[in-house]
C-alpha cells in the first residue's frame, strides 16, 4: 500500500541541518535540568548507593564460640578469632545459648570447643571442633566457612611451632590470586555497576527525549521540513553521546579516586569501549522511543528492559558461566553483558585484546542492528 | 522564485489538487474511515478555508498534503508534484504549521527561528533581512530572547507562523491555527495571513473548527465526518439561504417554550436561542408575515429577517444529507424538578472577592458575582482567563487564597460529603473511565452518589433511555463518538438529580448538531428549576445563557444578561455587535486602561 | 459507605483488567522474571573451567588431580605444558583457575616433605575467586586426610567438623528464590498503586471522584484494597512456584508468612499511594516508583547482605520495608520460624504502612493543582 519513498533529492547529510539540530538539542539539554540530572547526578547517586550498598566482603561477622571448659589451649585458639578482622566473637559457655543466638539471628555461626578440647589436644590429638554456619545465605555461609578454616590453619601452624611438634601436612596449597590480590569485591562490583548504570542512563536519555518530541508535536513540525531521517537520528545521538561520555568520565573518576579501584588498562581503550557501548545504549533508547512514541510508555519500557536484566543477567554480580545453558544464550542479547566484561578486564586485568575485541565487535553489531531498525521504523510519516 | 514545473513554465491555476482520497485507520480490530472520496482544489494566491467540526478529517487531510501520511487511495498533487511519491521535494516548497505550532518551548524566539532556517536551508546571508520582515509582521521583535514557552498563546501562534515562513513557501498550510487563542489574536492572525497573500503571493490553506471563520476566507471547503460537503465562496454558501433566516422576539411565551414548540414543526431547519431572541431557519424562503402566520408568534414586529450565517448553512447542509434524521426529536420529560425554595430569586451561588494565587501569579484577582436559582449562568473567557480556576474553587476542588464563596449556602471544600450530593459536575474533558463500558460507568458513578437497589436500577435505565445510550450500553466508553461521550458525561452528572449543575467547557469539540441537542437538554433542566453554571470559550454560546460574566486575566470585565453586556458596546457603526465583537472591545478597553495605569 | 467502597473497588479492577496493556504489566513480567531470575540469580558455581599444569610425573600427582576432576564444581578445559601459557589463558577468561603441580610433588609427598600445589585464580570477580578457592581447599583437605590415614601419619591436634544449618548443601538458590517473593510482590504492587491516583488525576476522573459524596477515607480504602488483593494473589502464586517448581523447602508457619506479607503489602501499598498522590502526571508517578524501588531493592539484602554495608548505610536500611519482609520470608522458608521469632519484623512494616497510608489520604485533598 505504501508508496516507496524515493530519495531522489539529496543523498548524504546536510551539514547545516545537522548543525541546526545539534544546536537545538544542546540548548534544550542546557535548559532542561532533568536531562542534566539523568546524565550527571543520577550516575553519581547510583554509584554511591550501589558502591556502598552492594558488597560481598563479609567483615566483622558475629560468631558464637562455645567454650565448655576454659584452658590454655582454648584461649590460644580463641586468640586467632579475636585477632581476625573478619569476626566479632561472642564467648558463651554452653551450646544451647549459642544455638538460641543463631536462631534469633544474633550470630551467623557457632564454633564449639567441647569440654575435653584441651585434654585431647595434649594427648591423642584430633580434637573435634564443631562448626555450624547459618546456611540461609549460602554464599555468606561458604565465605564464613573459609574464614574459619583460615583461622584454624593459622592456629595449627602456630601451635606446631610453639610445641615443637612438627605439623605434617601432605599437600600444601599456595594461592595466587591475580588482578585482585586483596580480594576486594568492590574492585569488580564498581566497574560492573558503571556498566549497569550507563545502560540505564543511555537508554533513559534518548528514550524520553524523542518521545517528548512526539508528545509536544514538534516532531510533526520537524518532519515537514526537508530534514532527513538520518539527520534526525544523528542530531539526537551526538549531543546525548557527549552528555553520556561526561557521565561516564565522572563515574570512572569516582571509581578510581573514591572507591580506589585500580585502572590497569589504558585510558584510550576504556574511552573507545565506552563510546561503543554508549552508542549501543543510546540507539536502544532511540528504538524504544520510536516504537513507544509516548514518554510514559518509553520510560516504563526503558526501565523494564534495561535495569533488571543488566542487574541480574550481565554477569555483574551473578556469574554467567554457572547459569543454565538457555539463560546463558539469553545473556548474549544484553548489551550490558559485553560492557561488564570489558570494564572488569580493563580496570583489573589491563588491555586483554581477545576479550576487548570480542566485546567490542558484539557491541558494534548490536548498535548497528538497533540503528538499522530505528532507521526503518522512523519514517518521515506519522 | 521561478520553479521548473511540469506545466512548461506557465503558472497553473491550482496549487493543490486532491483527487479521490480515502484513508482508514485501525482502532483495535475496527477499521475506521477517516476520509472518504475527498476531492478538492486550492487556487493560487487565495485563502482557502478547510472548515468542519472536530473529527471531520481536517487534520488527516492536512497531514497528507504535507506528506506525513499516505492516502490509502487517491492522489494529492502539490505544485504539480505528487506528494506520496516525492514528499521531500514537496516539503521543501511548502510551509506547514501543526496544531500546537511545533515550537520548542525551551528555546528562545530567535533560536526557534534559527533552527527552522537551518532545517529549511536558508542561506546565512539571506537571514537577517527575512527575520526583520517577519518580526515586523508578527510584532515579536521585542521578544527575540524570550523562551517560546513563556509567550502567550497568541504570540506562540505568531512565532509558529514566523518559523514556517523563514523560507517563503508557495503554499502555506495552517492546521487549526486559531484554536485556543483569544479572539483578539485570532483577528491579528487573519490580518497577517491576508498580508502574506497580497505581498508575497502565497497561497494559504487553513483548517478551522470555528464555523464563523468561514466568512473570512475567500473560498471554503466544507467537511463533515470524512466527506466534503461542498466547496465554494462563503457568500455563495450563505446566499443559498436567502430569506430563510429570522429573529423572533417571543411575546406571550418564554423563549425556551417557544423554541420547544416550533423546533419540530415542518419546514423548520433550525431554531436556537440567541440572547432574549430566537433564531429561526426555515427550509424555504418566507416573508415575515408568513412566518407570523405559520408559527403563531404574535405580531409582525416581533419577526425580523436577518442575513444567514455560515453555521445556518452548515446545519442546513447536514440536514439535507441525512433527511429524516430526527434522532434528537424526542426527549422524555425531565423527571428532575426542584420546587423553588423561597421564590426563584434566591442567590444560590455567591462569590465575593475571591482570589487564587499560584506562586506569585494571581490566576483570579478578587472577583464577585452571584447566581440565582434556576438560572443558566455563563462564565466566559479565552484560555487562561481564570474561568477554570474559578470553577474548580466553586466545586471545592481548589482552595481559594482569599475571599468568600458559597454554593447552596456552603463552601464545598469544607462541607460534609452530603452537601456534595446536591451538585452535579461535568469536567472539561471527558472524565469518565475510558476502559469501562457505558453501563459500568453509570453504575459506578451512581454508587458513588449513594444510589442503590431499585432506585439505582431505575436511574441507570432512565439515563440509558433518555440520553439514547441504550444501544451503546456495553460499548467501552473510549470507543464512543464524541457526541455520545458528552451525553454520557451529562447523564452521569444528572442521575442523582442535583440541584446545581456545574459544566466546564461542555461543548468544546462537539459538532453543531450535537451542540444544539446538548443545549436543549440544558434548557429543559433550567425550566425545571435546576441551577446551571457553565464555562465556555465559544462566544456565541454566551447567548444561550440567562446571565454571564466575561473574564480576562483573572478579572471580570463585564456581567449581566447577554443583551445588557452587548449594549455597552453598541455603536452607530455597529448597532448590533456580536458577542465576539463585544469581547474584543472589552479586551481592548481593558488593555488601554492597563496601559494608562502603568 | 461499604457499598461505595465496593463500587469503587470494582471499578479499579475493571479499569486495571479491561486494558490489555496494564493486564500484561501485572501478569507477564512477574512470571518471566520469576523463571529467569530463579535460574540465573545464584552464587553457586558449577563446572568452573580450569587448566592443569603438571610438572610431576609421579602417580600421587595423578591421584591428586583426579580428585579435582571428579568434582562436579570443576571442569577441565585444557592441560598445559609451560609457564607462559598460564597468562593468556587466565587473561582471556578461558579458564578461571590453573592448578600447577610442582616437579617433585610425588617424590616430596612420599618422603614426607611438604608437596606444593600452586593455585592461580582469576581474581577479577573476587566472590567467584573466593568460592573457587574454598572448593579447592576442601578437596585438598580431604586428600590430606586420606593420605594421612593411608600412610599412618599422626592426626593434627584438632580438626574442623563443619555443618551448615537450614541449607545443608549450601545451595544459594535457596537464598535468592524466596527473596524473589518479596522482590516481585513489591514491584507489582508499586506498579499497580503508584499510578492509580496519578492516572485518574491525568484523566480528570479524580476530580469527578472528589465532587461525589465519597470521603477521602473511602477513596483511600478502595484504592488500597486492589493493591492488597493483587499483591496477595501474586505472592501466593510465586510462593507456590517456589515450593513446587524450585523445591525450596517450606519449613515454618504459613500464617506467620502471610502476616508478614500483609504488613509488607501495607507498607508497599501505602508508599505507592503516597507517591501516586504526590505525582501530578503518570510519568512522575512512574519516576517516583522507580526512584523508590531501586534503592529499596539494592539496600534490602536481596542479593548482597546488609551486614556487609557500612554502618551508616545499615542504619538507613531500617526504614526499608523490604529488609524486614526478606528476613520473614527466608526465616519461614528455611529456618522454620514462627510468630514468636518474627514480631520484631512485623511492627516496623506496619508502622511504615500506616504512616504512608495516612499521608496518602491527607494528600488526596491537599495536593490538587
Amino acid at each position: 500500500m505504501k508508496v516507496p519513498q524515493k530519495r531522489g533529492v539529496r543523498k548524504g547529510i546536510n551539514i547545516m541541518r545537522l548543525k541546526g539540530l545539534i544546536r537545538k538539542e544542546s540548548y534544550q539539554i542546557v535548559r532542561d535540568p532533568s536531562s542534566i540530572a539523568i546524565a550527571f547526578v543520577l550516575p553519581m547517586i547510583l554509584l554511591f548507593l550501589f558502591g556502598y550498598g552492594v558488597s560481598l566482603d563479609a567483615k566483622y561477622v558475629p560468631i558464637a564460640i562455645v567454650v565448655e571448659h576454659q584452658s590454655n589451649e582454648t584461649s590460644d585458639f580463641l586468640a586467632g578469632f579475636r585477632q581476625s578482622r573478619y569476626f566479632v566473637p561472642v564467648i558463651v559457655t554452653d551450646i544451647q545459648t549459642a544455638e538460641q543466638a543463631m536462631i534469633e539471628r544474633r550470630v551467623d555461626g557457632i564454633v564449639w570447643l567441647r569440654e575435653d578440647f584441651g585434654k585431647k589436644i595434649l594427648n591423642t590429638g584430633d580434637a573435634p571442633i564443631g562448626v555450624f554456619v547459618n546456611g540461609v545465605d549460602a554464599n555468606r555461609a561458604r565465605i564464613l566457612e573459609g574464614y574459619v578454616r583460615g583461622v584454624w590453619g593459622k592456629w595449627l601452624e602456630r601451635t606446631s611451632i610453639e610445641s615443637g611438634r612438627p605439623l605434617h601436612i601432605p599437600v600444601k596449597v599456595k594461592e595466587r590470586i591475580w588482578f585482585n590480590a586483596e580480594m576486594r569485591s568492590r574492585n569488580f562490583l564498581v566497574p560492573g555497576l558503571i556498566a549497569v548504570i550507563m545502560t540505564l542512563i543511555g537508554a533513559l536519555l534518548t528514550a524520553m527525549v524523542v518521545a517528548r518530541e512526539w508528545e509536544r508535536g514538534t516532531m510533526e513540525a520537524l518532519m515537514v521540513t526537508p530534514v532527513q531521517v538520518r539527520e534526525i537520528i544523528l542530531g539526537k545521538i551526538i549531543p546525548y553521546f557527549i552528555m553520556g561520555m561526561g557521565g561516564m568520565t565522572l563515574s570512572v573518576i569516582m571509581a578510581t579516586w573514591f572507591f580506589n579501584v585500580p585502572l590497569r588498562g589504558s585510558l584510550w581503550v576504556l574511552f573507545a569501549g565506552s563510546s561503543l557501548f554508549l552508542i549501543t545504549a543510546l540507539s536502544m533508547g532511540l528504538l524504544i522511543s520510536v516504537v513507544a512514541k509516548s514518554q510514559f510508555v518509553a520510560g516504563q519500557v526503558a526501565i523494564i528492559v534495561t535495569f533488571l536484566p543488566a542487574f541480574i543477567l550481565s554477569g555483574f554480580i551473578f556469574d554467567i558461566s554457572s547459569m543454565p545453558a538457555i539463560i546463558q544464550t539469553l545473556t548474549h542479547v544484553i548489551a550490558a553483558r559485553y560492557f561488564v566484561s570489558m570494564l572488569q578486564t580493563v580496570f583489573l586485568a589491563g588491555d586483554v585484546w581477545p576479550i576487548i575485541i570480542y566485546d567490542g565487535l558484539a557491541l558494534t553489531a548490536m548498535a548497528l542492528i538497533f540503528l538499522m531498525i530505528v532507521k526503518k521504523r522512523m519514517k518521515k510519516r506519522l | 522564485m521561478i520553479r521548473d514545473q511540469a506545466h512548461g513554465g506557465k503558472t497553473p491555476e491550482y496549487v493543490l489538487r486532491i483527487e479521490g482520497i480515502e484513508k482508514y485507520f485501525l482502532a483495535g480490530k475496527q477499521r475506521i474511515t477517516a476520509l472518504k472520496g475527498v476531492n478538492a482544489k486550492v487556487r493560487r494566491g487565495v485563502v482557502t478555508g478547510l472548515i468542519g467540526p472536530d473529527g471531520a478529517g481536517k487534520t488527516t487531510l492536512m497531514r497528507m498534503i504535507a506528506g506525513l501520511l499516505v492516502p490509502d487511495r487517491g492522489e494529492i498533487s502539490v505544485l504539480g508534484m505528487n506528494v506520496a511519491r516525492d514528499p521531500l521535494k514537496v516539503q521543501a516548497s511548502i510551509g506547514y504549521m501543526p496544531q500546537r505550532f511545533g515550537l520548542y518551548e525551551d528555546l528562545t524566539v530567535q533560536e526557534n527561528m534559527d533552527l527552522y532556517a537551518d532545517l529549511q536551508g536558508v542561506p546565512k546571508d539571506h537571514r537577517s533581512e527575512r527575520y526583520e520582515e517577519l518580526m515586523k509582521m508578527t510584532g515579536l521583535a521585542a521578544f527575540t530572547r524570550r523562551l517560546a514557552g513563556k509567550l502567550s498563546g497568541g504570540m506562540k501562534q505568531k512565532l509558529g507562523l514566523a518559523c514556517t515562513l523563514v523560507k517563503p513557501p508557495e503554499l502555506l498550510l495552517l492546521d487549526e491555527a486559531t484554536v485556543g487563542v483569544d479572539p483578539v489574536s485570532r483577528r491579528e492572525l487573519w490580518a497577517i495571513v491576508y498580508r502574506l497573500v497580497e505581498q508575497e503571493g502565497i497561497s494559504v490553506l487553513l483548517s478551522t473548527a470555528y464555523l464563523d471563520e468561514a466568512e473570512r476566507c475567500q473560498e471554503v471547503i466544507l467537511m463533515h465526518e470524512g466527506h466534503v460537503l461542498g466547496q465554494d465562496a462563503p457568500s455563495q454558501f450563505s446566499g443559498q439561504l436567502n430569506k430563510q433566516t429570522f429573529m423572533l422576539s417571543p411575546e406571550a411565551e418564554s423563549r425556551r417554550r417557544l423554541q420547544e414548540r416550533i423546533r419540530l414543526m415542518p419546514g423548520v431547519i433550525d431554531a436556537i436561542i440567541l440572547g432574549d431572541k430566537l433564531r429561526l431557519v426555515t427550509d424555504q424562503p418566507l416573508e415575515t408575515d408568513q412566518v407570523v402566520q405559520r408559527f403563531g408568534v404574535g405580531s409582525e414586529s416581533s419577526v425580523q429577517a436577518v442575513p444567514a450565517r455560515f453555521e445556518d448553512v452548515f446545519i442546513a447542509l447536514l440536514k439535507q444529507r441525512t433527511p429524516g434524521d430526527e434522532k434528537v426529536a424526542h426527549l422524555e420529560t425531565e423527571k428532575i424538578s426542584h420546587p423553588p425554595h423561597n421564590g426563584s430569586e434566591k442567590d444560590i451561588i455567591v462569590v465575593e472577592k475571591v482570589k487564587r494565587r499560584f506562586g506569585d501569579f494571581y490566576a483570579v484577582k478578587g472577583i464577585s458575582f452571584t447566581v440565582r436559582q434556576g438560572e443558566i449562568f455563563g462564565l466566559l473567557g479565552a484560555n487562561g482567563a481564570g474561568k477554570s480556576t474559578t470553577f474548580r474553587m466553586l466545586c471545592g476542588l481548589l482552595p481559594a487564597s482569599g475571599g468568600k464563596l458559597s454554593v447552596a449556602g456552603k463552601n464545598l471544600r469544607f462541607a460534609a460529603a452530603q452537601a456534595r450530593a446536591r451538585i452535579g459536575y461535568m469536567a472539561q474533558k471527558f472524565s469518565l473511565y475510558v476502559g469501562l463500558t457505558v453501563r459500568q460507568n453509570l453504575r459506578f458513578i451512581s454508587s458513588a452518589y449513594g444510589l442503590s437497589g431499585q432506585r439505582q436500577k431505575e436511574q441507570i435505565e432512565w439515563a440509558l433511555d433518555s440520553f439514547e445510550l441504550a444501544r451503546m450500553a456495553d460499548t467501552p466508553s473510549k470507543d464512543l463518538p464524541l457526541g455520545y461521550k458528552q451525553r454520557l458525561a451529562l447523564a452521569a452528572a444528572l442521575m442523582h438529580e442535583p440541584e446545581i449543575l456545574f459544566l466546564d467547557e461542555p461543548t468544546s469539540g462537539v459538532d453543531p448538531l450535537a451542540r444544539r441537542e446538548f443545549w436543549r437538554r440544558i434548557n429543559r433542566l433550567a425550566e425545571s428549576n435546576v441551577t446551571i453554571m457553565v464555562t465556555t470559550h465559544f462566544m456565541e454560546e454566551a447567548e444561550y445563557c440567562d446571565r454571564l460574566v466575561i473574564m480576562a486575566q483573572g478579572e471580570i470585565l463585564g456581567q449581566g444578561t447577554p443583551e445588557a453586556v452587548k449594549a455597552r458596546f453598541r455603536t452607530p457603526r455597529n448597532p448590533d455587535p456580536s458577542m465576539e465583537d463585544t469581547f474584543i472591545a472589552m479586551i481592548e478597553d481593558y488593555e488601554e486602561k492597563e496601559a494608562a495605569r502603568t | 459507605m461499604v457499598r461505595r467502597i465496593i463500587a469503587l473497588m470494582i471499578k479499579e479492577f475493571l479499569a486495571l483488567f479491561t486494558d490489555k496493556k496494564s493486564r500484561m504489566v501485572v501478569i507477564v513480567p512477574p512470571v518471566v522474571q520469576l523463571i529467569i531470575f530463579g535460574y540465573a540469580a545464584s552464587f553457586n558455581l558449577d563446572h568452573v573451567p580450569y587448566a592443569v599444569y603438571n610438572e610431576d610425573s609421579g602417580r600421587a600427582s595423578r591421584e591428586f588431580l583426579a580428585k579435582i576432576q571428579g568434582s562436579p564444581n570443576f571442569s577441565l578445559k585444557t592441560v598445559i605444558r609451560s609457564d607462559t601459557e598460564i597468562g593468556p589463558l587466565i587473561d582471556t577468561q578461558k579458564v578461571r583457575v590453573v592448578v600447577h603441580v610442582a616437579s617433585k610433588f610425588s617424590e616430596n609427598l612420599l618422603h614426607n616433605r611438604p608437596a606444593e600445589v600452586q593455585i592461580i585464580v582469576d581474581g577479577r570477580n573476587s566472590n567467584t575467586a573466593m568460592v573457587v578457592l574454598n572448593y579447592l581447599n576442601s578437596i585438598v583437605t580431604d586428600f590430606n586426610q586420606q593420605w594421612a590415614i593411608l600412610h599412618g601419619h599422626s592426626p593434627p591436634p584438632a580438626r574442623l567438623y563443619v555443618r551448615s544449618w537450614f541449607n545443608t548443601a549450601l545451595d544459594s538458590h535457596w537464598f535468592i528464590i524466596p527473596g524473589i517473593v518479596a522482590l516481585l510482590t513489591l514491584v507489582v504492587t508499586m506498579l499497580v498503586t503508584a499510578l492509580s491516583v496519578a492516572r485518574e488525576r491525568e484523566a480528570g476522573t479524580f476530580d469527578q471522584l472528589l465532587v461525589t459524596p465519597m470521603r477521602p477515607l473511602e477513596i483511600l480504602i478502595a484504592k488500597a484494597l486492589p493493591g492488597f488483593i493483587i499483591g496477595t494473589l501474586e505472592a501466593t502464586f510465586i510462593i507456590l512456584v517456589v515450593v513446587f517448581w524450585f523445591h525450596v523447602p517450606m519449613r515454618g508457619s504459613v500464617p506467620a508468612l502471610y502476616l508478614g506479607l500483609f504488613t509488607f503489602l501495607l507498607s508497599a501499598v501505602g508508599t505507592g499511594l503516597m507517591i501516586s498522590s504526590i505525582a501530578v502526571t503518570q510519568q512522575q508517578g512512574l519516576l517516583g516508583a522507580f526512584l523508590f524501588l531501586v534503592p529499596t531493592i539494592i539496600l534490602s539484602g536481596f542479593a548482597t547482605p546488609i551486614a556487609n554495608m557500612p554502618p551508616m548505610v545499615q542504619y538507613l536500611t531500617y526504614i526499608n520495608p523490604m529488609r524486614y519482609f526478606l528476613i520473614i520470608v527466608r526465616s519461614v522458608f528455611l529456618e522454620g520460624a514462627s510468630f514468636d521469632l518474627l514480631w520484631t519484623q512485623y511492627w516496623p512494616m506496619a508502622i511504615m504502612g500506616i504512616v504512608a497510608l495516612a499521608t496518602a489520604g491527607w494528600l488526596f485533598r491537599r495536593r490538587m493543582y
